[in-house]
């Protein structure tokens, strides 16, 4: 690898002064959008399930039923546009919720359309939510070995 | 035998200085909505252009000012020996495909969102050396096509840090030549490519201040010169944050800037339209430059500008691979003829 003409020691200093300066996140307030919005998002969809175990569905079922119509609604608000302002601004609360994942799926698709439905769409569709994906596959399939041996 | 032109380490200077004899810079419907509005020639209602891609509205744009250009000189293709044009995208297409469209010779150009600068330096060169009566001067950045390449795609929800610049969406062209009426070009600074070790790809100010720095300080030592030789100096798109650094490392060299130094990144937006540390990309400077820069020129508000383009420059690749942020700063001189 080419190295910097740049010493350490000078590397170090200027590393001071930038850190001096940069922008401290607005945490409260980040944290304060962040629980509304996502606590609303909750929040409808304990109605939406509320809704559905009210017509007769059983709890598995209706909660089946709830993500679906969330991320319909998601998808739908990624397709115009809104649910990356609402993210934007509410941060962890827009994405942490399975509305979340939805948006991190419709908009790579989105983006990648112009290359194609194979090697675009369905080569990149999974390039935000894939690392999400492998690894939460992973811990959970490490997890189920600990609880074979454990339990 | 030392180079006649050069003084020095890094700055050449120009016995017969090439005229900007027009200019054209094209912008994005929210830069339009910015203090600078009125500078420029062309605000887009939307950023897709008529086009069906952001690619290709990019292109557009890039074609537009380049017309633009040669229409308010009143000069044909024909009469352009070179374009020099360089962009942010893979391979640089934007700049590739809009030249194919040209009939005039093309080189291309990469040096991230300094490219306007590099080119004004290096077609002025070409110019002043005999080599070329009339050279376009060609950049082009849109934020759609940038975000996709570098972070996520535009629809994904995400909090920005405050450090986050918005890429401008837009395009600069400038002609320069040998004679005619404008503000010319009389030096012009080549950067050395620094990195201090910052690999933050949503600070860019913090990895492109001490670029620039370098180089106003280089240029400062090869001509002698003092701050208040120029009315104005000017980065390409440090933000707000950089620019705090890049003054900062400018008064540990010795050189007192506070009420001259601006950043076009700065300039562009306002501060209500929620763009954190401001604007940047190739559009940013060149836009800055060859609407409001040079018609202050024109107008004598300003008789002498030195303007640093500053370039980030990195690769989505390079930042996965954990390496930090090489960052280059070209200064151009500017006087009001």
């Amino acid at each position: 690898m080419s190295k910097s003409i740049v010493s350490e020691s000078q590397k170090q200093e200027y590393a001071k002064i930038a850190t001096h300066f940069r922008p401290r996140p607005r945490l409260w307030r980040n944290i304060f959008w962040a629980f509304i919005v996502g606590g609303l998002i909750c929040l409808i969809g304990q109605f939406i399930l509320h809704f559905f175990l009210d017509k007769g569905m059983d709890v598995n079922t209706a909660g089946a039923a709830t993500s679906a119509v969330l991320i319909f609604v998601a998808t739908f608000l990624t397709g115009i546009g809104v649910y990356d302002e609402v993210s934007r601004f509410a941060g962890a609360g827009g994405i942490v919720p399975i509305t979340g994942f939805a948006n991190s799926m419709v908009a790579p698709a989105m983006e990648y359309r112009a290359e194609g439905l194979i090697f675009g769409v369905g080569h990149r569709l999974f390039t935000v939510a894939g690392p999400v994906l492998v690894w939460g596959i992973v811990t959970a399939w490490a997890i189920g070995i600990l609880y074979y041996f454990f339990r | 035998m030392a180079a006649p032109k050069k003084i020095g380490l890094q700055t050449v200077y120009f016995q017969t200085p090439p005229v900007i004899i027009a200019a054209a810079s094209i912008v994005g419907p929210m830069e339009g909505e910015g203090p600078l509005s009125k500078y420029f020639d062309k605000i887009l209602s939307d950023t897709y252009y008529g086009e069906k891609t952001w690619e290709k509205a990019e292109q557009r744009l890039m074609q537009d000012a380049m017309k633009k250009a040669l229409q308010k000189a009143n000069l044909q293709e024909k009469d352009i020996d070179f374009i020099l044009a360089g962009d942010l995208l893979n391979q640089i297409v934007t700049s590739c495909y809009t030249a194919r469209a040209m009939s005039i010779p093309f080189l291309g150009l990469y040096g991230a969102c300094s490219t306007l600068y590099e080119g004004m330096a290096i077609g002025s060169m070409l110019i002043d050396g005999g080599f070329a009566d009339r050279v376009m001067v060609a950049v082009s950045s849109h934020y759609s096509t940038a975000e996709r390449q570098y972070r996520f795609p535009t629809e994904l929800g995400v909090q920005r840090p405050m450090t986050a610049q918005w890429t401008v969406t837009g395009a600069g062209a400038a002609l320069l030549a040998r004679e005619g009426s404008g503000p010319v070009i009389t030096h012009a600074t080549i950067g050395r490519v620094i990195d201090m070790g910052e690999g933050d790809p949503q600070d860019m100010g913090a990895a492109m201040a001490p670029a620039a720095a370098d180089t106003i300080k280089r240029h400062f030592l090869d001509t002698g010169r003092s701050p208040d030789h120029y009315d104005l100096i000017i980065t390409g798109d440090l933000g707000a944050y950089g620019k705090i650094l890049a003054e900062k490392l400018m008064n540990q060299n010795g050189y007192e800037v506070s009420e001259r130094y601006t950043d076009c990144g700065i300039l562009i937006f306002s501060g209500s339209q929620d763009v954190h540390a401001g604007g940047s990309g190739c559009a940013c400077s060149a836009v800055v430059t060859c609407g409001y820069l040079l018609e202050q020129l024109k107008s004598k508000k300003y008789k002498r500008i030195i303007g640093i383009g500053t370039g980030a420059l990195l690769s989505p690749c390079s930042i996965q691979q954990g390496e930090t942020i090489p960052g280059i700063g070209h200064a151009v001189v500017f006087e009001a003829r």
